[in-house]
């Protein structure tokens, strides 16, 4: 693998750049392989990854039924934080957090991970006693959090609309000086080139379309490019688990709905953190391009469509112009949708399946991308050892006949 | 050419008005237009080209078209500090006395940008070089990022809030055209004639699309000029009623079941005196649709060849229309490039105005057609089969190296060059029809291989294309194709509809473009620079560097390199993209797929997609009857749900706490009263309400005695509160529920969707009826006292009307229902009036309480009231997470009754865990300590590293005066059976040690709610 | 964004209905003695097929009553509005478009 810097680049710029090589090889698909990943975006690519890197395990394919990342990596909104509020989740998105501080090196690619704050905004002195409870939470689990009065936050963000008589003025709110952005491709990018250089065979344009299972056991998937043997299978395919468990025969507790965002036309910088807010339910960051990168609620059917109604786009944008009312004559220039697979207790699903061998990685709901490198890290555990690491045990299918939920729903209340 | 001060202002012709003359400035220098002018009609016309640097190489950039795709001339638009416009694109700002106009990403000047080192060094920043570094170290990463934002971006967001107003317009109509051109116009008359309600929207200031660009002398559409033909189709529509034509209108997007969105720029175009008041900027149209045309018309495609962004060059297309609405040369001496017939018109039309053209060279090695011949008539220089392969000149045009193609187009023909001087060069490289809102509403798009363009092709909406925008070319067949569209949309909507026999234009028939996606040539500099995506900076070699890198699929060629990515959205390069593409993979250009084309169109604005929504329409206010009254007497307010509830009435001089620690004092010595109207009530009605009661509460309600009260719980299938109150059993089949504020309309949902889906067979009725009664509780050992003056019709001694009873009557001679319950522990009654008398009965009672120092207290006091008592509020104590036996009231959770919602989720493993948190109250050392709720609890007086092991958290605390001391609420695991024992409540900068106790602070007996 | 038509205020906009999740989700008859698995089953388990879904609306906005709706998750087509009580829309059985189908 090529190594990436500044000088290699300067290099190749002396050769019109025209001896790069691929980032990743497109081979085709092997007969038989010990791990199968099923779905190319950020964490299976980033399970594919760990399997190889940590697990030693290299004989794996990445099957892509589209092209890699092209799914819900492609289509988030690309905020990174860890201050969710039960233990269970804070390990686990804290764990990913500070994956992601070394990723750029780890991978020798520019993941342009960006702590630039995260704030969640408190409107009222009802929503302040929930975030601080959970700010609370966060520095005995060692997450960094603070809160910021009013004045503080208007301080740190002084495009938000700081007039005391709006109907939901700002109150305060907690921040994560260590969350932030990245750019969400480039995650997806970089798994895939570290787990190339790997020996991990990354195989798009693939559609898994059945299981072999034989008495049990995973023997196998069925493919639009043939059949693969497989000894293990792991599937993490964010819109679409419904749809692999029905295949496998399994039921799950997870409805998918379409999610969307929008961005606006390129500005130069006026926005330097990420705020987040519940009562009038938005949140928006700049990217490093300029783009003003918005988020919405899920649209609340089930669907496959990648779109959602135009309603939703509204209901954000009022609150957009709510919070930040110099953004009125800004621009919308996209709008998309992605679909996410929703648990009841907003919390996901990394567990071992009652078919041995095949495991499920599934149920972000609105918030997978933050947890991409930690989620791809406890799955390859996962599969390697036919156990879980002991971030992901709780996170099973049975905790929703236990009962012993991880319910989530604040700290995931907005999507993100 | 006119001279004076509009020196590339032709002497008479075009749309213009050149009787208003208007003043407007570009970076600061003053300019003149007309009326009917854009902003880049009226650059052009002071001889102003170069208006732009670009977004990554700051590279000086020109206008490059005449409308909506334009991916260079954006400047920013100045009316005020609130009303700074970003990347407003010059092409479609109108003029208006006064418009001031800005370049943007420059600094300082358009003329010397200091950003233009990127340019010089741009072989270090290929596509993509920003993931191969800017990592070392990774400790620098944030300063690095902050010089790479301040050097991307384009335009400046206003710094003031937007003080214009944004309507929404709701419509229906039987056919919505997209598109005033002569092909959308054709079919609007037709299904208008027929009865039809139309609304037909068009971009541009006038309908007429690409009929407003042709000469005055152009074609004649069945015997009449070209443009009396539009106003005659103009004038008949504005004489049938169901017809509204909409101008400056986009359609933006097409979303399902034939809803669309439209905006209407309303005043955009006006200068500030000139606005009424009453106008919005901008409205939002949501119209649903029967049927649907679309005839969005086509933009050219540039062509990529080296030097390509250089200012002076212009599309073919736009240079006819400055040409022919403006009156407008782009230029003195213009060179024309072409790989297709339309361009010809264009050099034909300048060299007619008197403009030199040295020369038109074309890709095809021998064009034919009617205009190539037209132009050949005229003696105008013809470079067969030749292409450019560079263009010098850096802030405008100054001449061209044109050299002749190898066969294949790919090489050049060695000794075959000719310079060419010249200020402009027009280009060409056919037609991308604008497929963008039948794809969004998601429709198959078809390759058309000949033209090298995506058409429409399965539609699966009530939708038709017609016009250019599938594909058409010559103005018959389009006007044909609009006629049949707009027939065909009337039968489906039943009418019958007549359509007129295809126009008689006399036009030359066209040939086909040569298709070369990217053209070779090493560029004046030496350095190629041949853009694909002039917004992004994107350059063919680009694309080439992603392929060559294993980025294959079309979406990962288009992220990597940000090609279509930028505000135009590719309008104008994705096809060059594709074609790219194909070419360097070796496929054909389906085989690569096609990029998802989304909404919007062209870029709205947020506000008004919002429209009148943010400010005070955000949510609505809700207020009790008595709202004015606590005005009236000081009282803070605060939000609860929607809301306004009194949280506290200060005295002159008071501290919220003092002013709370007096109310909740004089509720238990004398007499408080507090408005409890928010509170959710329904009534419950019909022989099964006892029933239905019974399965959606965890208590038993059959045997509940009428006038009698009952606190219920409700649970989630999950066995988790979800909400409780006290429901009153009227008569047998009628019940008075009472609900929590925030989640009263939440539990009407609730019940209906039981009642209705599960099940049906009970007879139960349910009402909301929460703003129909105002409620005002009366709390203190003296309010019996006070409820003897002012009732008639009830007895109020504790025999006859007992706790947990309730009484009809009259109180201050409004009619009433009088409950005896309390969420204070004290002796309370709560009356319910009708709402309009809230206020009368509010104040007849303030009075009578007179004698007894009565005392009003708001939300707070009663939240400390209740917490002495330890009574639980609803997503205070609870979070969705904690059963009834969590919080110790396993009391409620009838053991007899077999079912009801939620039983059995209380009887899963986790649910009957031992270690589970429970409701235990928390008593500090020092008195005065009032915890802070949220606060987590921990086993240990020095906490270990993180993670801290914890064992649950505050969820309510005050000081009490009542109790004399602070008191607190908490969840704690296994907290029941660690009564008495120490455990310790952890800040960021101390650990405070906490005793816990059991959740009742005050007159545990409950002796006094009695009395 | 869907236009739904409502069984008894007719074709009216998305924005006025809220769909309350799969239809026809069988409430065990004796939960008591419903195993906990089972019982996960009924609470949390979905079909949440891509395909026909049969759904819950209610017209939260109009006449707030509820009703089933069957509808293509893929295409998001509406392909029935039936009254509780119904027997599930069999998309094999039904033709394409039943009445009431808002497209």
């Amino acid at each position: 693998m090529p190594k990436y810097s500044i000088f290699t680049l300067a290099r190749n710029a002396l050769t019109g750049h025209e001896r790069w090589t691929e980032a990743w090889r497109s081979p085709p698909p092997k007969d038989h392989y010990d791990v199968v990943i099923v779905g190319g975006g950020g964490h299976g690519l980033a399970t594919a990854y760990y399997l190889a890197k940590e697990h030693g395990v290299r004989n794996v394919a990445v099957l892509e039924k589209g092209w890699i990342g092209g799914g819900n990596t492609g289509r988030n909104t690309t905020i990174v934080r860890s201050n969710y509020l039960y233990d269970e989740s804070g390990a686990l998105y804290e764990h990913s957090l500070k994956l992601w501080e070394g990723l750029t090196r780890e991978l020798n690619f520019n993941v342009m991970f960006s702590q630039r704050g995260v704030m969640n905004l408190a409107h009222d002195h009802h929503e302040a006693r929930d975030l601080k409870r959970r700010i609370h939470a966060n520095r005995l689990n060692g997450i960094d959090a603070e809160w910021l009065d009013r004045d503080a936050v208007l301080k740190f963000c002084p495009v938000l609309n700081g007039d005391p008589n709006i109907r939901y003025p700002v109150y305060g709110a907690t921040l994560q000086r260590r969350g932030g952005t990245a750019r969400h491709d480039a995650v997806a990018w970089g798994y895939a080139r570290g787990a190339d250089a790997l020996g991990v065979d990354i195989i798009q344009n693939c559609e898994v379309t059945g299981f072999d299972i034989d008495r049990g056991r995973i023997a196998g998937v069925q493919t639009s490019r043939g059949a693969i043997k497989a000894r293990k299978v792991g599937v993490v395919v964010a819109g679409n688990a419904g749809v692999l468990a029905k295949m496998a025969g399994l039921r799950l507790p997870i409805e998918t709905h379409p999610l969307q965002a929008l961005v606006s036309e390129p500005l130069k910088p006026v926005m330097h953190t990420v705020v987040m807010s519940n009562a009038v339910h938005a949140y928006c960051s700049q990217s490093d391009k300029g783009e003003l990168v918005i988020g919405a609620g899920a649209d609340l059917y089930v669907s496959y469509a990648q779109r959602g109604g135009f309603d939703v786009i509204e209901e954000t944008l009022t609150a957009i112009v709510e919070m930040f009312p110099i953004f009125s004559r800004v621009n919308m220039m996209r709008q998309w949708a992605g679909i996410v697979d929703i648990c009841p207790d907003a919390s996901p699903i990394i567990a071992k399946m009652p078919v041995a061998g095949l495991y499920f990685n599934c149920g972000w709901g609105t918030g997978g991308f933050k947890a991409t490198p930690g989620s791809g890290h406890v799955f390859a555990h996962t599969i390697a050892n036919d156990q879980p690491h002991p971030i992901n045990a709780p996170f099973t299918l049975e905790r929703f006949a236990s009962g012993a939920l991880v319910a989530e729903h604040g700290a995931a209340a907005v999507a993100h | 050419m006119s001279g004076g001060n509009q020196p590339y202002r032709l002497a008479e012709g075009g749309r213009i008005d050149r009787s208003r003359a208007i003043a407007f400035t570009f970076d600061g220098t003053e300019y003149e237009g007309y009326a009917g002018d854009t902003l880049a009609s009226a650059l052009l016309a002071n001889g102003v080209h170069r208006v732009a640097r670009s977004f990554k190489y700051h590279r000086q950039r020109g206008i490059l078209t005449a409308g909506a795709e334009e991916p260079n001339a954006l400047v920013e638009v100045w009316r005020d500090r609130a009303r700074t416009e970003p990347n407003r694109r010059a092409t479609q700002q109108e003029l208006f006395d006064g418009l001031a106009t800005r370049s943007q990403n420059r600094f300082p000047s358009l003329g010397f940008d200091v950003g233009a080192w990127t340019d010089k060094l741009s072989p270090l920043f290929p596509a993509g070089f920003y993931y191969k570094t800017f990592k070392w170290p990774s400790s620098l990463w944030m300063t690095y990022e902050r010089v790479i934002r301040r050097a991307a971006g384009q335009g400046r967001a206003p710094s003031r809030p937007d003080p214009d107003r944004y309507e929404h317009a709701y419509a229906h109509c039987d056919l919505l055209v997209a598109g005033g051109g002569p092909a959308g116009l054709a079919a609007a008359l037709v299904a208008a004639r027929a009865g039809a309600r139309v609304i037909i929207a068009d971009e541009q200031a006038e309908p007429g699309g690409s009929l407003l660009s042709y000469p005055a002398d152009g074609p004649e559409i069945g015997g009449r000029p070209a443009a009396v033909w539009l106003a005659d189709v103009l004038t008949e529509l504005s004489t049938l009623p169901e017809v509204r034509v909409l101008p400056r209108t986009t359609v933006f997007g097409y979303y399902d079941h034939n809803f669309l969105g439209l905006v209407e720029r309303v005043t955009d175009h006006l200068a500030p005196p000139n606005i009424a008041a009453e106008l919005p900027r901008q409205r939002l149209w949501k119209v649903r649709a029967r049927q649907v045309v679309l005839a969005t018309g086509a933009v050219e495609r540039s062509l990529v060849f080296p030097d390509n962004d250089r200012p002076g060059i212009m599309l073919a297309s736009a240079a006819r229309t400055y040409l022919n609405r403006y009156a407008v040369t782009p230029g003195k001496r213009a060179v024309v490039f072409t790989n297709n017939d339309s361009a010809y018109r264009t050099a034909i039309g300048l060299a007619e105005a008197g403009v030199d053209v040295p020369a038109i060279i074309d890709l095809r090695p021998n064009p034919g057609g009617g205009l190539v011949d037209q132009a050949r008539q005229l003696g105008l220089p013809m470079l067969a089969g030749y292409s450019v392969s560079a263009v010098s000149g850096r802030s405008r045009v100054s001449g061209l190296q044109a050299v002749r193609l190898s066969a294949d187009g790919t090489g050049i023909m060695p000794g075959l060059r000719t310079e060419v001087t010249c200020d402009t060069l027009l280009i060409s490289g056919g037609w991308n029809p604008l497929v963008s809102l039948f794809s969004q509403s998601r429709g198959k798009l078809a390759f058309d291989a000949a033209a090298g363009a995506y058409v429409p092709g399965t539609s699966t909406q009530e939708e038709r294309s017609v016009g250019a925008c599938r594909g058409t070319v010559g103005l018959r067949d389009c006007i044909a194709e609009g006629y049949a569209a707009g027939a065909e949309a009337a039968e489906h909507l039943g009418l019958s509809a007549k359509r007129p026999p295809d126009p008689d234009i006399d036009e030359p028939a066209q040939t086909d473009p040569r298709l070369l996606w990217s053209l070779p040539g090493k560029g004046a500099s030496g350095r190629r620079r041949a853009f694909v995506d002039y917004q992004s900076d994107v350059m063919d070699k680009d694309l080439k560097l992603a392929l060559r890198e294993g980025y294959r699929s079309i979406e990962h060629v288009k992220r990597y390199t940000t090609a279509g990515m930028g505000v135009d959205q590719g309008k104008i390069g994705n096809m060059n993209v594709l074609g790219i593409v194909a070419d360097t993979v070796g496929a054909d250009i389906p085989s690569v797929g096609v990029t998802t084309f989304r909404q919007p169109y062209s870029g709205i604005a947020f506000g008004a997609v919002a429209g009148r929504a943010p400010g005070k329409f955000l949510s609505p206010v809700r207020t009790t009857p008595m709202h004015e009254w606590h005005a009236a007497h000081g009282a803070v307010f605060e939000n609860v749900g929607q809301w306004k509830r009194a949280w506290y009435y200060p005295r002159k001089g008071e501290t919220m706490r003092n002013a709370v620690n007096r109310e909740v004092a004089a509720a238990r010595a004398s007499l408080g009263i507090m408005d409890a109207s928010t509170l959710g009530k329904i009534d419950v009605r019909g022989p099964d309400a006892a029933e239905f009661l019974n399965r959606v509460y965890t208590n038993a309600w059959i045997k509940l005695g009428i006038g009698r009260c009952r606190y219920g719980l409700m649970l989630g299938e999950d066995g988790m509160v979800m909400d409780d109150g006290v429901t009153t059993r009227l008569a047998d089949d009628h019940f008075h529920m009472t609900t929590t504020t925030g989640g009263a309309a939440a539990v009407m949902s609730w019940l209906e969707l039981w009642l209705q889906t599960e099940w049906p067979d009970l007879k139960v009725y349910l009402t909301s009826t929460t703003e129909q009664w105002a409620v005002i509780g009366l709390c203190g050992p003296n309010s019996r006292r006070v409820m003897e003056e002012l009732t008639e019709g009830i007895d109020l001694s504790a025999e006859a009307f007992p706790h947990m009873a309730m009484r009809e009557g009259r109180v201050a001679d409004i009619p009433a229902r009088v409950f005896r319950i309390s969420f204070t522990g004290e002796l309370s009654y709560e009356v319910n009036v009708p709402a309009a008398y809230g206020q009368a009965a509010w104040e007849a009672i303030w009075n009578a309480g007179r004698p007894f120092d009565i005392t009003a207290y708001g939300t707070e006091a009663m939240h400390v009231l209740r917490a002495e008592k330890g009574f639980v509020i609803v997503g205070q104590e609870t979070d969705g997470t904690i059963t009834p036996i969590d919080l110790g009231m396993d009391w409620i959770v009838s053991k007899k009754k077999p079912d009801f919602i939620g039983r059995r989720s209380l009887f899963r493993s986790d649910t009957v865990r031992e270690d589970r948190k429970q409701l235990v109250g928390l008593l500090t050392e020092d008195q005065n300590e009032v915890l802070e709720e949220g606060a987590q609890i921990i086993d240990e007086e020095a906490p270990p590293a993180p993670p801290v092991p914890m064992i649950g958290h505050v969820t309510s605390s005050y000081y009490s005066p009542n109790v004399g001391r602070s008191i607190a609420l908490a969840l704690v695991k296994r907290g029941r059976a660690r009564e008495g024992e120490r455990v310790y409540v952890s800040m960021p900068d101390r650990t405070i040690p906490v005793t816990i106790t059991r959740p009742v602070f005050y007159d545990p007996e409950g002796a006094r709610q009695n009395g | 964004m869907m236009q739904i038509t409502c069984p008894w205020c007719g074709p009216r906009d998305q924005r006025e209905f809220r769909c309350g999740g799969e239809a026809h989700i069988k409430r065990p008859a004796d939960p008591a003695s419903t195993d906990e698995a089972a019982w996960a089953d009924y609470v949390f388990m979905r079909t949440n097929p891509k395909g026909t879904h049969r759904e819950l609306w209610n017209h939260v906005h109009g006449c707030r009553r509820w009703f089933n709706m069957a509808r293509d998750t893929v295409s998001d087509r509406i392909l029935a509005v039936y009254a509780i009580g119904e027997p599930p829309f069999d998309p094999d059985a039904a033709p394409a478009t039943s009445e009431g189908a808002a497209q």
